[in-house]
């Protein structure tokens, strides 16, 4: 049986089609995995595979799901107590897409509440250890479809990602994960953390893996979400092996300070690596990056604050035992339904728009994520792909930056660029390197960014790197 | 009134659209179906439910724009007003702020703000005494109103009086009703106008503090609200009070103003660009099939009638802005022989004698059918009838339809046409009473009624009036 673990999701895939692999018996083998997993990455786990439909393209190979995935029937709670007991009677338009093209769902995964963390210790259900050492985490928010594959527990996951939360975990855990163009994954169905960001993603073992989950959950635009877009085109099963005529820039913003050596060093590995493969690299300008982070913290708390409001205890999930009137059960039940990290971002998306304030801070941020995909845009008249560390740091210790809200959020100072930008973004394994102070090495991760729609040729990209690099994640999956 | 200070009111309107959906969902628009049966993910505000605009609700809002001469946006932009409350699922209602869909417009010498679509809130129902929330023992929710469209139209403060209030708004619903975007009953809360009322000294610019006017649900309540809030602020004034800037409950039974909320307790509502939908982009194509949708409208129908039927400026108006009087006016003249010249009479008709018995019911579902009422006319055109006799024709096809002709010869009401037996009967009479033929005939005008009563009595009305008088004083030699 150990056999079927070491195949990727696209290979297991693949063995299904020429009848090598029965996927009852690989549902069973994951579901058996996930059920007695040590690392809190799953909230809920399958009893037995759905219904399969006939000739699926994915042949059967199960799913692990962020839980904010509504799932019909089946526990959804964002990772908050305040959705708790909560069954949606519908299912996301993704998860739909995906069991239809045969990627049943395995269980829903651990994340951060409301996926507001960069670390998935701000889950009601308790933090999720990362595989590659259980004292640190695995990243977040979706830390837990991260540690499910990154350990086994599951051959793919989806997750979503409104300021880093696919490619933060990913490159902590040491996988690859996928954030696309804002608008080519429908968001029906997904527990809003910021509207205007949140975008639903691969996590896999590989990057085809990545490409082949992707190429089932983009497509025909969803009626039931007025943002999304059709994709242009069908993803392509990447299959480059060198990297010749592609221009890679390294914005000096986001190569430079405040990230960890180590980080810095594999990032610098990689780089000649991709010159040996071909590729042009030199250094571009994303002027604006430096204030993205702050914009970030504007926009994505003002937008959870109103996104966030329909939890009040009227009509689903938990309400506060018997208040005095109206307002005490709205106060009483949010302060004991929400945690502190999200009542945090409440009150500051409820501040920064409020009268008075909203041009100064909601207004100035919108301008200046204006700045930043101008920035971008002008990057890729030069370059294919911009590319930078996907996180500043490797997998830090649990607790360690619970105190310190901001050092949490400087986490994020490398991936949400591409966020406010709406532009695709993967994360790849690029190496080991040990945290500051030294200890075990652990996974870093090499992030590349591109024009709306290039998810086919990133993915190609990021393929050519990843055999090269030949990047090694068995020891974690025993 | 006294002639120092002067009212100034505006009106805030509501008007829930007669789309088959809900602005934001697929479920249809409740009309008395049983509570929280058409509802969905989206309208329940149900976590990871999005919404998607209603074409059909932004066609018949660029139809009202047109219809009142507004300034049509070809970019605007939905909002989310943030506020708490249990007939507000989401914890915002998505509407319209700085970017509405419609700006300025003008309507019977009252000039338009604004116009823009919104959706329509849940309904709560306060179980106890009251029947409001204060002092309810329990409140319920039906989300079948919830996510109704909705187009707020605001006029600028330019009415002067409850009577002027009244008046203009029943101007806008015939001309709401014409372009049957809406059933436009104010009983039923198709039509809602909350009122801002405020008064400052005759002559003068600047605006006092204003109040604003809720629940008058008809009306007369409208009317009898602000009349009462005139009132009210010029008593404060005379008394050498300050109004205070507030939000009054109109109590239709009592007629008495109470405070919903003082300035402080005004909300904050936080209004965002809605990220969930796409700005609407008003294309020259919507602009024409919003164009081609609307029919005739009210007040060009009234310069219509006072130009091709000669009536009246008031009566053209009257007819007009009833449309199911208009449209009975137009059938029954179509009815009539061509250059019957009977317009206005036929216009008398209607909005006299048959609107004095029916009252609102649309005479269109009568038994009077309009090419019946057309023959009364030409009878009594012909003086083959009284003005008497008619009523009482009209009486009878009110009660079970028929012909005229044929009523009238069934109960012989025909006018006495032949002069030797009228003749003969104004001949008995004054032998009947020599008193009064001996009076007149010195020269008492009055006396003549003794003589004319007896026979008016023996004709049963049949015979003319002015014809009688004239056959009394020749047969007296007067």
């Amino acid at each position: 049986m150990s056999g079927l673990i070491d195949l990727s999701a696209s290979q297991a895939a693949a063995a299904i089609k020429r009848g090598e692999v029965d996927p009852g018996a690989l549902f069973d083998l994951y579901r058996q995995r996930a059920a007695t997993d040590s690392l809190n990455a799953y909230t809920w786990v399958a009893e037995q595979a759905p219904k399969a439909p006939p000739q699926p393209s994915l042949g059967g190979v199960p799913l692990a799901v962020k839980d904010l995935f509504c799932t019909e029937g089946v526990p959804s709670q964002s990772g908050s107590r305040i959705l708790e007991g909560y069954r949606p009677p519908y299912t996301a338009t993704v998860v739909e897409r995906l069991a239809q093209a045969g990627a049943p769902l395995l269980g829903k995964t651990n994340q951060d509440e409301f996926a507001m963390g960069s670390s998935n210790e701000n889950s009601a259900f308790g933090p999720v250890l990362n595989p590659w050492d259980r004292a640190r985490v695995p990243g977040g928010s979706s830390g837990g479809s991260a540690a499910a594959v990154a350990a086994g527990l599951a051959p793919w996951a989806i997750g979503t990602d409104t300021g880093g939360s696919i490619r933060q975990p990913a490159a902590l855990c040491g996988i690859v994960g996928l954030k696309p163009t804002y608008g080519a994954v429908s968001r029906y169905g997904m527990i809003a953390f910021a509207s205007s960001l949140d975008q639903a993603g691969p996590l896999t073992r590989d990057v085809s893996d990545a490409a082949l989950l992707l190429s089932h959950m983009v497509g025909e635009r969803d009626p039931l979400d007025a943002t999304s877009l059709d994709f242009p085109e069908p993803i392509a099963m990447p299959s480059r092996r060198t990297l010749a005529g592609i221009r890679l820039g390294v914005p000096s913003e986001l190569t430079g300070e405040g990230i960890e050596p180590g980080v810095l060093g594999a990032f610098q590995a990689t780089l000649e690596l991709a010159r040996q493969l071909g590729a042009t690299v030199e250094s571009c300008a994303l002027p604006h990056a430096p204030h993205a982070l702050a914009a970030y913290y504007v926009l994505a708390p003002a937008e959870c604050s109103s996104n966030l409001a329909r939890f009040d205890g009227v009509r689903y999930g938990y309400r506060a035992a018997d208040p005095d009137d109206l307002l005490s059960m709205y106060e009483r039940t949010r302060h004991d339904g929400f945690g502190v990290e999200v009542r945090r971002r409440v009150m500051l998306g409820t501040y920064v728009l409020s009268s008075g304030y909203y041009e100064a801070y909601y207004g100035r941020a919108q301008r200046v994520r204006t700045k930043i995909a101008a920035d971008f845009a002008a990057a890729f008249e030069r370059f294919d792909f911009v590319v930078m560390p996907t996180s500043p740091c490797v997998a830090f210790e649990l607790g360690s930056k619970l105190a310190d809200p901001y050092a949490m959020y400087l986490n994020d100072f490398l991936s949400v660029p591409a966020s406010l930008a709406g532009i695709p973004a993967l994360s790849i394994p690029n190496g080991l390197a040990s945290p500051p102070g030294g200890g075990t090495p652990l996974p870093v991760g090499f992030q590349l960014a591109g024009p709306a729609f290039s998810e086919s040729q990133m993915l190609d990209v990021a393929f050519a790197l990843e055999q090269a690099l030949g990047f090694d994640g068995r020891a974690v999956r025993s | 009134m006294t002639p120092d200070f002067e009212p100034v009111i505006g009106l805030e309107i509501h008007v829930q659209l007669k789309t088959r959906t809900k602005m934001f969902c697929g479920c249809e628009l409740s009309f008395g179906a049983p509570p929280n049966t058409l509802t969905c993910p989206v309208c329940l505000g149900l976590p990871g439910a999005l919404p998607v605009a209603n074409a059909r609700a932004i066609h018949f809002a660029l139809m009202i724009g047109l219809a009142l001469g507004c300034e049509l946006a070809d970019h605007s932009v939905f909002h989310r007003k943030n506020y708490f409350y249990p007939d507000l699922p989401k914890g915002y209602q998505i509407s319209q702020y700085d970017e509405p869909l419609c700006r300025g417009g003008e309507l019977a010498g009252v000039r338009l703000h604004r116009v823009h679509l919104e959706e329509d809130a849940a309904k709560l129902i306060h179980l106890g005494a009251s029947g409001r929330i204060h002092g309810s023992e329990q409140s319920i929710v039906d989300f079948n109103r919830g996510g109704t469209p909705l187009v707020e139209i605001v006029t600028e403060p330019e009415l002067r009086s409850g009577e002027h209030a009244r008046e203009w708004l029943s101007l806008l619903r015939a001309t709401l009703r014409s372009l049957g975007v809406s059933d436009v009953n104010m009983e039923e809360g198709s039509l809602r106008a909350d009122a801002n009322v405020s008064l400052r000294p005759a002559g003068s610019t600047p605006l006092g503090t204003k109040t604003e006017l809720k629940n008058m649900n008809s009306f007369r309540f409208l009317e009898r609200g602000v009349t009462a809030e005139i009132e009210r602020q010029r008593a404060i004034i005379e008394g050498g009070g300050e109004v205070a800037q507030e939000t009054l409950h109109f109590d239709p039974a009592s007629g008495a103003l109470t405070t919903l909320r003082s300035k402080e307790e005004a909300h904050d509502y936080r209004y965002f660009p809605e990220p969930d939908l796409v700005p609407i982009a008003t294309t020259a194509e919507m602009l024409e099939q919003a164009r081609a949708a609307i029919g005739e409208l009210p007040a060009a129908r009234a310069v219509r009638f006072e130009r091709d039927f000669g009536l009246s400026a008031e009566m053209a108006h009257l007819l007009a802005f009833r449309s199911d009087l208009g449209d009975y006016f137009e059938a029954a003249n179509a009815a009539s022989a061509a250059d019957s010249g009977h317009a206005q009479q036929l216009a008398n008709w209607v909005s006299g004698q048959l609107v004095a018995r029916i009252g609102e019911q649309d005479p269109a579902t009568s038994n009077v059918t309009p090419a019946a009422l057309a023959t009364l006319v030409e009878l009594v055109s012909a003086r083959e009838l009284t003005n008497g006799t008619a009523r009482e024709v009209l009486d009878v096809l009110l009660q079970s339809g028929g012909d005229p002709r044929a009523i009238v010869a069934e109960r012989g009401l025909a006018s006495l046409s032949d002069d030797s037996e009228l003749a003969a009967i104004v001949a008995a009479a004054i032998a009947a009473d020599p008193d009064a033929a001996a009076k007149v005939r010195a020269g008492n005008a009055k006396a003549i009624a003794a003589l004319i009563g007896p026979v008016m009595r023996e004709t049963r009305g049949r015979a003319d009036g002015s014809e009688v008088t004239k056959l009394i004083r020749e047969q007296l030699g007067v």
